[in-house]
């Protein structure tokens, strides 16, 4: 089965339904998000209710931790993520929220797991940064390949049966085939807020069969979702940053 | 599966094992064969029971990931892999024939034999490098030849895909690989650099044509390390009649820093494929090593060098192409061969490795039988080649970039389209025919080069002159 995993969408509606309409197009058949359905972005409401009539559909979502700020007021942001999501608190209603608040942590399926920031302890929000940090997320599952986000940047990292870990920048459009007889983490980029350089929206396929990753970018209409987060009176570096893609 | 499933007559995923042909020290060969597949096949099954060294599932998993994606004359055609979950294999095609090491007792080669191997060897390279994979493990045991002559290069348990993730990057303390043949900044954990390959065939080259391995047999770390700041014997100081244009050749490819090797196999091979056309420095000279005080500079300067820009092997490559420029000399061309040097000019200032084959076609008379001296008595081959030179002076490109050739042809378009496709050119340049009645006559060279050629072809005309429009007259007003 051809899964198509999303993470980060951040409320920017044009970037979401442009990876949608892609991943539809090469066969997408199940859907997966990893979470940070909200902030930064104007569209949320659009964004969660998309996101509702996929997981009705069958589509695998978690929490991030912007979505875990909308309902409390613990989480600590910077400053101009916690501006927008008091923004998008306003925008959201109780069906929206509620989804969002009774998102899982984690889903494990199969030999795979699906998660926000990283496995170790997912509630803490660590960042993927280091091969250390992939390393302590790989230990802590058994599974096969494990998802995450959180980070905006993608990465792809194995560990194998002696515990030697590699780390991969992937390049977009090439499969490659994740071996069994090693664990790996696959750290996807964001689809509404990308933050390697490249602009455009990021998103993974991935064939259960095969075991094949495929690391996809689409372009999109930066210049709309820009301009509706200027019109809504966001911070406007939350706007400039989606066409410099950092 | 057990292992002890891995024996003749066994069915693995439809492939039934006949004899085991080697059992090498990472892996066994089997022959296998398979209902679907008429071609002779061999299954290689690693050593992967418990006891075993790592690095042989691991350079295994390599191999499983970089054999499938491969294709051409120049590698095995792989039918299919089988993972550890089950029973690990790759079932590749068996090339008939025996690797390069079976020479090993006829060394040293003749030049000129040793000359057109490796330049064959340098053609799979460069196949294999445009595909983003660097062998890492050149050796003759490593190369074999098809009955058509191409070269094969097998064994990618140590290889580098730049778009695949390096499962060996972190998994060995030492550099892992043949001792004799490694290239020196894989001593310090360099994997992504093409140019290895071309130390690796530099030593191939050396040790075929001396009868010695310019590094030794060592196989320990100490030295190993030691290719780091000694250089080895010229071999003209091995063997008094050995050419100085080789000695150029193999000494480049050997260089300690690769940024001073050849950019790129496709040029390694264009030198082996032209001789005469090798540009002597310093090198093709030197009959003895450096002296022991500039190898101890070295040796205590490892510390200050630059720091690597990480090279990424496909803009490498694209940086460094083989740029052929077809010039007319003759019939007033002097205004098009001026918008051909501009355009060359132009092409050539964003790619500082690239070089430049400057190309004339001395057309033959169908029937008649051609004389190499014209009326004057003056060889019009050597003419046509100092035209060429004195063409490419203004360009000011260092002599190692630049070579001249007057192929003599009947068919001026298919010469050049055969000489594009023997030296791997990437770009061609070239005029077209300005007359209307010229072309008409003997048509048009440009369009057929331009619709047949298999890499990029630029057709230059000189600057556009305001145009005479027939019927057109003056306008006052």
């Amino acid at each position: 089965m051809l899964l198509a995993v999303f993470s980060d969408i951040h409320g920017n509606r044009q970037a979401f339904e442009a990876c949608l309409k892609v991943a539809r197009a090469k066969g997408a058949e199940r859907f997966v998000l990893l979470g940070d359905f909200v902030g930064y972005g104007a569209d949320p409401e659009w964004v969660v209710e998309t996101a509702m009539d996929l997981v009705a559909q069958g589509a695998v979502a978690v929490r991030g931790n912007h979505d875990e700020a909308v309902n409390s007021t613990t989480e600590s942001m910077n400053n101009e993520a916690q501006i927008a999501i008091e923004w998008t608190r306003g925008r959201l209603d109780a069906a929206q929220r509620r989804f969002l608040a009774e998102l899982p942590m984690l889903v494990e399926d199969s030999d795979r797991l699906f998660v926000h920031a990283e496995a170790s302890s997912p509630k803490r929000w660590h960042y993927v940064r280091t091969t250390a940090d992939a390393a302590k997320s790989l230990i802590a599952t058994p599974s096969h390949v494990t998802f995450c986000g959180h980070i905006h940047r993608p990465a792809l990292y194995s560990m194998s049966v002696t515990a030697k870990m590699t780390s991969f920048v992937p390049k977009t459009d090439v499969p490659v085939q994740l071996l069994r007889g090693r664990q790996w983490l696959a750290v996807l980029g964001a689809v509404g807020q990308p933050r390697d350089g490249d602009p455009s929206a990021s998103f993974v396929l991935f064939d259960t069969v095969s075991c094949q990753i495929t690391y996809c970018r689409v372009p999109y209409d930066i210049a709309s979702a820009a301009n509706k987060i200027r019109e809504n009176g966001l911070p406007p570096w939350l706007a400039d940053r989606l066409s410099q893609g950092r | 599966m057990p292992k002890s499933l891995v024996k003749s007559g066994a069915e693995i995923d439809g492939y039934i094992l006949g004899e085991c042909v080697h059992a090498g020290g990472m892996a066994t060969l089997w022959t296998v064969t398979h209902p679907g597949i008429d071609v002779p096949l061999l299954m290689k099954v690693p050593r992967a029971s418990e006891g075993e060294d790592p690095a042989a599932i691991v350079s295994f998993e390599m191999e499983m990931m970089i054999l499938p994606r491969l294709a051409g004359p120049h590698v095995p055609h792989c039918y299919g892999t089988g993972d550890f979950a089950r029973q690990a294999y790759a079932v590749i095609e068996r090339i008939p024939g025996t690797t390069l090491y079976k020479r090993l007792p006829d060394l040293p080669l003749p030049y000129d034999e040793a000359r057109l191997l490796v330049a064959k060897i340098a053609a799979a390279l460069a196949d294999l490098h445009r595909q983003n994979v660097i062998h890492h493990d050149i050796k003759p045991s490593s190369i074999m030849f098809r009955e058509s002559g191409d070269a094969v290069l097998i064994d990618y348990g140590l290889s580098h895909h730049n778009h695949l993730p390096d499962l060996l990057q972190a998994e060995f303390r030492l550099p892992y690989g043949t001792a004799p043949y490694m290239a020196p900044e894989r001593l310090l954990g360099v994997r992504d650099d093409p140019r290895s390959d071309l130390f690796s065939l530099g030593v191939l080259l050396y040790f075929f044509t001396t009868g010695e391995r310019p590094f030794g047999e060592g196989e320990t770390l100490r030295a190993m390390r030691r290719r780091l700041w000694r250089d080895p014997h010229p071999p003209r100081s091995l063997r008094a009649d050995y050419p100085p244009w080789l000695q150029e050749v193999v000494l480049r490819c050997l260089e300690i820093e690769p940024v001073r090797r050849y950019p790129t196999a496709t040029q390694l091979a264009f030198d082996l494929a032209h001789p005469n056309q090798v540009r002597l420095t310093m090198r093709s000279e030197r009959m003895k090593r450096d002296s022991w005080s500039v190898a101890w500079r070295r040796r205590f300067n490892q510390d200050v060098k630059q720091p690597r820009v990480q090279p990424d092997v496909a803009e490498q490559i694209a940086s460094s192409p083989i740029l052929a420029v077809a010039l007319d000399t003759e019939e007033g061309a002097a205004e098009l061969n001026e918008a051909l040097r501009v355009t060359t000019e132009r092409i050539l200032a964003t790619l500082p490795s690239a070089r430049l084959a400057c190309v004339n076609v001395l057309k033959l008379n169908r029937i008649a039988i051609d004389k190499t001296l014209d009326e004057q008595g003056s060889n019009k081959h050597i003419d046509r080649l100092v035209a060429l030179r004195h063409w490419a002076t203004p360009l000011k490109l260092d002599e190692s970039r630049l070579s001249v050739h007057v192929l003599e042809a009947v068919d001026p378009a298919a010469a050049l389209l055969e000489f594009a496709e023997v030296n791997q050119v990437d770009h061609v340049i070239i005029g077209a025919r300005q007359s209307s009645f010229r072309r008409t006559l003997l048509g048009s060279v440009s369009a057929k080069v331009a619709a047949e050629a298999a890499c990029t072809v630029t057709v230059v005309r000189p600057p556009r002159m305001a145009a005479a429009k027939p019927g057109a007259g003056v306008v006052w007003g």
